[in-house]
């Protein structure tokens, strides 16, 4: 029971960077309808920037954090108008192509500017973490868990209660429109791209000092949470949210009791099962395309 | 491409058999396959021709699965490892015979594109992307730590050639034998039956699945053949060189793959071997790109992004482009007979029967208990204000969306639950309100692909000949067959909306679904549509037409059901029901 409870912890914290990046895949495919392939890659490029800032320039954290945040920023910027800007008008099919050549772009660049030795990022704490009753919980986990918590919140605010969310929204919904009510929509779509980058590249540095800062990193966590978008209704912000964090659950209990060198198959073989039983997810997703 | 094969086929005469017509390729074949086994190689040279042979015919899956059937496979290094293993695993620790192995590698191989089809291929290409992906990372997985079965890490070494060919020099000309066959067989495909519905269902999913085309197992059987030439190609692959290990079968090397595809031209078997030859040599003459580890992929990453962008058609495509403009258009001449329409006759007066039925979009009632029968012959009009669900009933009698409640009863079968491929087979054709043609093929193809709808009686058993004839009789029967070999875009907007008509007719339907035919249309074109039906239900075939355009309507319709919210307001012969004071309120507003 006391190990159960301290699994449950940590998947919810492993989760929780699942349910970011998904929430950076689900912004960007609302946006555009397209599904960015390169999404786990803004999280891998942000933890080397951590590293590059924090490790090997020995910035203090928090301006090491500012500024691999801003990096983040100007990736995704750059990555609209370099991958998805040029293709807006052809199918979905070049487009996720061309994310996807730019995922192993950034992956072997990065292999190619660091060498393949996975790379050590510090905690943000000093303080290693509390003993909690049984459970032992994990500074890093801690701070995952909340900044999480308070994305979430962000979000909603930010959707709901702000004129530029609102016309975010509106742009997903309707593109035409949007631009018929004056919305620079090409704007709407960068303000996406730079916001989704920032998210992904949150995770990246929250999960950095659990994980090692690697180049496949972006891979595997990128395949997590198109899992969990998926498991929690495809283009459902709430829904990857759940997604994330049942993933992240799932596959600790997995990892502990059924295999650890299996531990990234779990994500696949929950993906295949929703894909078969129930492909609209937890939440439902929206209509296909009308005659 | 697909354009300039059918031109060059004699359609009327009996033709000659193709292979004996593609004779200078068998023979520029059979040269490539002596020089391979009698030419000297140093190890080196051996070694590159080896791999780019083998390559080869992975990437012709790919130009399968995504040139031909627009669907996306990011775990071809999978299916490839699956046929090196097996041939390794099966020619080393079972000893077994080298061809047996690469069968069942091969079969294995298409088993597991088959099943991975089957359980992402009914969603979209996004899921499938991703699901490929993560079954490459899976089989990765598995090659490393499955030790037991795959030996891990350290790859299967020593793997046997079959005794014929015990040299590789020999081994290697029976790979470009295979090459040449595969290719040719390849390069073929997208003009039989199968690789025209792969076609259709890349240009339009839906119209494909309203002509008859099972969507779901088009797609199923493209992604498992693309898997089968992966698993040939690896079990050649490890006879080639022997040895076999997990980095060889990658997710790196699925985009190697892909590039390979892209690079040369996903729409051809030609674009195949060039993409492989030049990502194969090219890597060769830049051998210190290698020296940085993740340097030459991070540039195969860029080419990815900059070929999507700027050549989409790869180099053959760019190439064939060129040389298409040049090339003046030849034309065949078919001789067919006039167009003639034997609609079924099986379930008596009736030829639709729907009752109660019903479409709810969650709380909205588009469709609401709306009961309609359609006599047999003559023309049967669906009108209603704009919003009053007209074409979400078609949509629901064609089986695009599925009946909330109600049934739908087409010439005495039940149809309400049936895919609309099976409801196209049962006898249902339709147009669309936005027209929804097969975009990258001409005229005469998208009507063949209409006159193989399963269960057309009037081509005999579908052969090449009868098809174009019927076909080319739909075309001349709308008045376009002079144009037969244009391809789609050249037409205007009045003249595509006629080869829809042309394609739904050459399938010899029971029932004719008309979407807004007139919308768009200018007055002489809707004449000449007005005059179209007239032909059309001369020869005894049932049409129901929505339309906005009264004058067409009260002309050419005997009969008229009037929808208005979702239900039905006025049902009855033509001119009483336009004078029914509802049906006048609905249309004009009340006082």
């Amino acid at each position: 029971m006391d190990q159960a409870l301290q699994l449950l912890f940590t998947g919810i914290g492993i989760g929780s960077v699942y349910a970011l990046v998904a929430l950076g895949f689900v912004l960007i495919f609302r946006a555009t309808n397209v599904v960015n392939f390169a999404q786990g890659e803004f999280s891998m490029v942000a933890a080397f920037l951590m590293v590059v800032f924090a490790v090997d320039l020995a910035l203090p954290y928090w301006l090491s954090f500012i500024l691999a945040l801003g990096g983040m920023a100007l990736l995704g910027a750059i990555f609209n108008l370099g991958v998805y800007y040029p293709l807006r008008h052809r199918t979905f099919l070049p487009v996720i192509i061309a994310t996807i050549g730019a995922s192993i772009l950034m992956a072997n660049g990065m292999l190619a500017i660091y060498g393949p030795a996975p790379q050590v990022l510090e905690g943000w704490f000093e303080t290693p973490g509390i003993q909690l009753g049984p459970v032992y919980l994990d500074s890093q986990y801690l701070l995952i868990i909340a900044v999480t918590l308070a994305l979430v919140v962000f979000n909603y605010w930010f959707f709901e209660h702000t004129m530029i969310g609102k016309k975010l929204q509106a742009t997903s919904q309707d593109k035409e429109m949007a631009s018929l009510l004056g919305i620079s929509v090409s704007a709407m779509i960068m303000i996406t791209f730079i916001y989704s980058a920032v998210l992904g590249g949150l995770a990246g540095i929250l999960v950095a000092p659990i994980l090692f800062v690697s180049i496949q990193m972006g891979a595997t966590i990128a395949l997590k949470a198109f899992a969990a978008t998926i498991i929690g209704g495809f283009g459902d912000v709430t829904g990857a949210i759940i997604g994330g964090v049942a993933l992240g659950i799932i596959e600790t209990f997995g990892a502990a009791y059924v295999s650890v060198p299996y531990k990234d198959a779990f994500a696949f073989m929950v993906l295949i099962l929703f894909l078969v039983f129930r492909p609209q997810g937890i939440f439902g997703e929206r209509v296909a395309e009308k005659a | 491409m697909s354009a300039s094969e059918n031109i060059s086929t004699p359609a009327v005469a009996r033709p000659t058999p193709s292979i004996v017509r593609h004779l200078p390729y068998f023979a520029a074949a059979a040269v490539a396959v002596f020089a391979a086994a009698t030419m000297t190689f140093d190890g080196y040279v051996l070694n590159i021709l080896m791999q780019a042979t083998t390559f080869a015919v992975a990437v012709f899956g790919l130009t399968i699965v995504l040139g031909l059937c627009g669907q996306i496979n990011l775990a071809q290094a999978a299916f490839f490892g699956f046929g090196a293993y097996v041939v390794g695993l099966g020619t080393t620790d079972y000893q077994m015979n080298f061809w047996i192995c690469l069968v069942a590698g091969s079969l294995l191989a298409l088993a597991a594109g088959a099943l991975l089809g089957m359980s992402t291929l009914k969603l979209g290409g996004h899921y499938l992307a991703m699901v490929t992906i993560s079954f490459q990372q899976i089989v990765t997985l598995i090659m490393i730590n499955a030790i037991w079965l795959t030996k891990g890490p350290d790859g299967v070494s020593r793997i046997g050639r079959p005794s014929l060919l015990q040299s590789q020099q020999a081994f290697l000309a029976f790979c470009v034998a295979a090459l040449a066959i595969i290719g040719y067989l390849v390069w073929h495909l997208p003009d039989t039956r199968l690789g025209r519905a792969m076609r259709a269902v890349r240009d339009n999913e839906l119209a494909a699945g309203v002509v008859g085309i099972d969507v779901v197992r088009t797609k199923i059987a493209a992604f498992a053949l693309s898997a089968l030439l992966g698993g040939m190609g690896g079990g050649l692959f490890a006879g080639g060189f022997a040895y076999v290990s997990p980095d060889q079968f990658s997710f790196a090397e699925s985009i190697v793959f892909l590039t390979m595809a892209l690079l040369g031209g996903v729409a051809s078997p030609i674009g195949a071997v060039i993409g492989t030859g030049l990502l194969i040599l090219i890597p060769e003459w830049l051998r210190f790109l290698k020296s940085v580890p993740g340097l030459y992929l991070a540039i195969y990453g860029l080419s990815v992004i900059l070929i999507i962008r700027f050549m989409p058609d790869g180099i053959w495509g760019f190439v064939t482009a060129g040389y298409d403009r040049l090339r003046p258009r030849q034309r065949i001449a078919i001789d067919a007979p006039p167009l003639q329409l034997s609609p079924a006759t099986v379930g008596g007066d009736i030829v639709l029967d729907v009752s109660q039925l019903s479409k709810h979009f969650g709380g909205l009632k588009a469709v609401d208990e709306v009961d309609m029968t359609v006599k047999r012959g003559g023309v049967h009009a669906l009108i209603g204000p704009n919003g009053s669900g007209k074409t979400t009933t078609l949509n629901v009698l064609s089986g695009l969306y599925n009946a909330t409640a109600g049934k739908v009863m087409l010439d005495g079968t039940d149809v309400t639950t049936m895919a609309p491929h099976l409801r196209a087979a049962a006898g249902l054709g339709r147009t669309f309100q936005n027209i929804r043609l097969f975009r990258s093929m001409t005229a005469l193809e998208n009507v063949v692909i209409g006159a193989e709808r399963p269960g057309n009686t009037l081509v005999g058993k579908g052969d090449a000949v009868a098809l174009n004839q019927r076909a080319m009789s739909a075309l001349n029967f709308v008045g376009l067959g002079p144009r037969a070999n244009e391809l789609i875009s050249s037409f205007s907007y009045g003249h595509q909306r006629l080869i829809e008509i042309a394609r739904a007719l050459a399938a010899n339907p029971t029932l004719l679904l008309l979407d807004e035919p007139a919308a768009g249309l200018n007055s002489s074109e809707k004449l000449e549509l007005h005059e179209l039906l007239k032909r059309i239900a001369a020869q005894g075939l049932t049409i129901l037409i929505i339309d906005h355009d009264m004058t067409l309507v009260s002309e050419a319709a005997q009969h008229i059901t009037v929808l208005n919210f979702g239900r039905r307001i006025a049902d009855g012969e033509s001119m009483a029901v336009l004078r029914h004071p509802d049906v006048v309120s609905a249309y004009l507003g009340t006082e």
